[in-house]
């Protein structure tokens, strides 16, 4: 008796190996026969992915630097933040991570594009409906807090290691922001606003498209700034997948203890993160200008 | 421009905020108090048995205090809110049960609506906000642009067309309210409390920018205010609202002579009644009379020097003709501006 206060009462252990075993076949057997129609859905993204990171790669360096220049100065309306962009970028090249920083761009751009086209909509359908919202909320939080491994497992033993696998791990991490910010944007826009366009006879759709969106922009934007940088930070994991870029010699560094290689590839992805963060959030400051008289620059 | 003949007449209009509104009709129809209402089944009533009739063309004023239920009502009348029970018929449609696309309809071609808050898209210059209701409506940009300018002229905002909402005073921002409301070309404007934002200046100055445009445009316009002044200055009809019930309906005059209740002799005790009171409705009816002229339709401000100077202090009210009609005497003017009823 005095046992069972003592020892938890767990289940036997043939027990518990029967449960994993039929897991682990059930989702193998899943695995055997989906494999490889699932992998076939994924191949456009795939290619995409390296025919832009073949693009970066192969044009040529002067040109990048001056698009990014460029870019940056359309974020922020300053020649301060593409000054600094172009002295990152020349160090970046002259310290020899040009290439591995060109795939890690090339990775950035699309999981935050596909962070964008799947999570914007699901934030719009959060913000609309009270029951979405309550259904999907506790899925991001597991999104955000689950252990990248654990997930990770089941989609290597899916699609193998690759591109594709790490792709997807980091849109499973970085997306929660996006959807979040969206569906926040969306429900804090003006009541008052949003009757008179109901007042007018605007429809849903207009009423999205016209109103909501616009307004919602600000925390939009927000969403994706984090969503880069959630992607940024996922770089040395998806390089454990097999993903090209800056990870790569990160990783390598653990593995040797190569202080100087992980410094300088652990800096280069700061870099990024700074100037993307930078730029965007100059370009949300600006979005914002007409709600704000005073902050004008 | 399409003149429309609009009646809005409201029927049994019942409005109760709570989980069960419809359950709660029985009590209200055996005469329970919002108070009873609220204490026993914790529901607010917010609309009781409200009927009303509009009439087309004309200024509408409803007045009430903070909670007497006049945005709710405004509110029943594009169906922004829906009524617990009652009717609201419209050009002889009751818009209570219309399709959500008839609805629509409704909203983008007959009735447009001024709002305290203004709500103006702040991420849209003002031409953009103008032209928001004929954009709605499906007309290309070009057209918009065109009607939204001419709007932009009549409330005198030209040369602003391309500033944004922010950039601009209250009393502006309002006008590009007044404008985007007018430029649909609707027959029905619905203002809720459009100018109780403003500074008393500025709200004078919209009181006479509404009351010109409406000499000429003759639009059904209901006005909600909580300022008595402004229901008299602007209504030609004047509802005045308590607790979700209308206590008294009827012309500035009618309610000033003949208030109803305790309370609304308490509203307008402050008010200049000289002003608002026409000399012809404290008259005594009499062919003959002595002593100046007066026109029948002045007001007794107008009319008290004249009076004054008199002689005998009497004087004689006439019709376009010149005819006599009445005579009025000083004391009987006395009586009426200070607050007796007689």
């Amino acid at each position: 008796m005095i046992d069972f206060f003592t020892e938890f009462p767990e289940i036997s252990r043939s027990g518990l190996r029967d449960i994993k075993n039929a897991i682990d076949n059930a989702f193998r057997s899943f695995s055997r026969s989906y494999g490889e129609s699932i992998e076939n859905f994924f191949d456009p993204l795939l290619w995409f992915l390296i025919w832009f990171e073949k693009l970066l790669v192969n044009t040529p360096w002067p040109i990048i630097m001056l698009i990014i220049a460029s870019l940056c100065y359309l974020g922020s309306r300053n020649w301060k933040l593409p000054l600094a962009a172009i002295l990152t970028f020349t160090l970046i090249g002259y310290l020899g991570m040009w290439e591995d920083t060109m795939s890690t761009i090339a990775l950035i751009s699309v999981a935050t594009l596909l962070c964008i086209i799947i999570g914007m909509p699901l934030g719009i359908w959060m913000a609309r409906y009270d029951r979405v919202q309550k259904t999907l909320n506790p899925l991001l939080d597991v999104m955000q807090t689950i252990p990248i491994f654990v997930y990770l497992l089941p989609v290597l033993m899916l699609l193998g290691i690759g591109k594709v696998p790490g792709l997807i791990a980091i849109c499973v991490y970085a997306m929660p922001p996006i959807i979040r910010l969206t569906n926040l944007g969306i429900r804090l826009v003006d009541k008052d606003i949003l009757e008179a366009a109901n007042a007018f006879g605007a429809d849903s759709k207009q009423r999205l498209i016209e109103v909501q969106i616009p307004l919602a922009l600000p925390n939009i934007f927000a969403g994706i700034n984090q969503t880069i940088m959630m992607a940024l930070a996922m770089v040395v994991i998806a390089s454990m997948i097999g993903v090209r870029g800056l990870g790569i010699p990160v990783l390598q560094a653990i593995q040797n203890q190569y202080l100087a290689l992980g410094l300088m590839n652990g800096l280069a992805i700061v870099a990024l993160a700074i100037i993307f963060d930078r730029s965007l959030q100059r370009y949300g400051e600006r979005l914002q200008k007409h709600n704000n008289g005073h902050k004008n620059d | 421009m399409v003149i429309k003949m609009t009646d809005i007449s409201i029927q049994n209009l019942y409005k109760v905020y709570g989980d069960n509104p419809r359950g709660m009709m029985k009590y209200l129809l055996k005469g329970m108090t919002k108070k009873d209402l609220l204490e026993e089944h914790s529901h607010v009533l917010g609309l009781r048995n409200i009927n009303l009739d509009i009439k087309s063309k004309k200024i509408h004023v409803i007045m009430g205090l903070s909670g007497s239920g006049k945005s709710t009502l405004i509110r029943h009348l594009n169906r922004i809110i829906e009524p617990t029970a009652g009717r609201v018929i419209v050009d002889g449609k009751n818009i209570i049960e219309i399709s959500e696309d008839e609805l629509r309809e409704f909203r983008r071609y007959k009735a447009s609506m001024v709002f305290q808050k203004f709500g103006l898209l702040p991420h849209r210059t003002v031409i953009q906000n103008v032209s928001y209701g004929l954009l709605i409506q499906g007309k290309n940009k070009v057209e918009a642009n065109q009607r939204a300018q001419k709007w932009i002229d009549r409330v005198a905002l030209t040369g602003f067309e391309n500033n944004y909402p922010h950039q601009m005073s209250g009393g502006m921002q309002q006008r590009v309210g007044l404008a985007r409301a007018l430029a649909t070309d609707a027959g029905i404007l619905l203002m809720d409390e459009a100018f109780s934002s403003l500074d008393p200046l500025i709200r004078t100055n919209m009181q006479d920018m509404l009351l010109d445009l409406q000499k000429e445009l003759n639009k059904t316009i209901v006005f909600i205010t909580h300022d008595i002044n402004e229901a008299i200055r602007i209504g030609v009809n004047i509802s005045i609202l308590r607790d979700g019930s209308i206590i008294q309906t009827g012309s500035p005059e009618d309610i000033l002579l003949r208030p109803k209740d305790n309370y609304i002799t308490d509203f307008i005790k402050d008010i200049n009644r000289g002003r608002v009171i026409k000399i012809s409705s404290i008259m005594k009816k009499t062919n003959i009379a002595n002593g100046p002229k007066i026109l029948f339709n002045k007001s007794i401000e107008e009319a008290l020097p004249i009076i004054t100077s008199a002689s005998d202090s009497c004087a004689a009210i006439v019709d376009e003709k010149g005819k006599t009609i009445g005579s009025v005497s000083l004391d009987t003017v006395i009586a009426a501006i200070s607050n007796n009823r007689n």
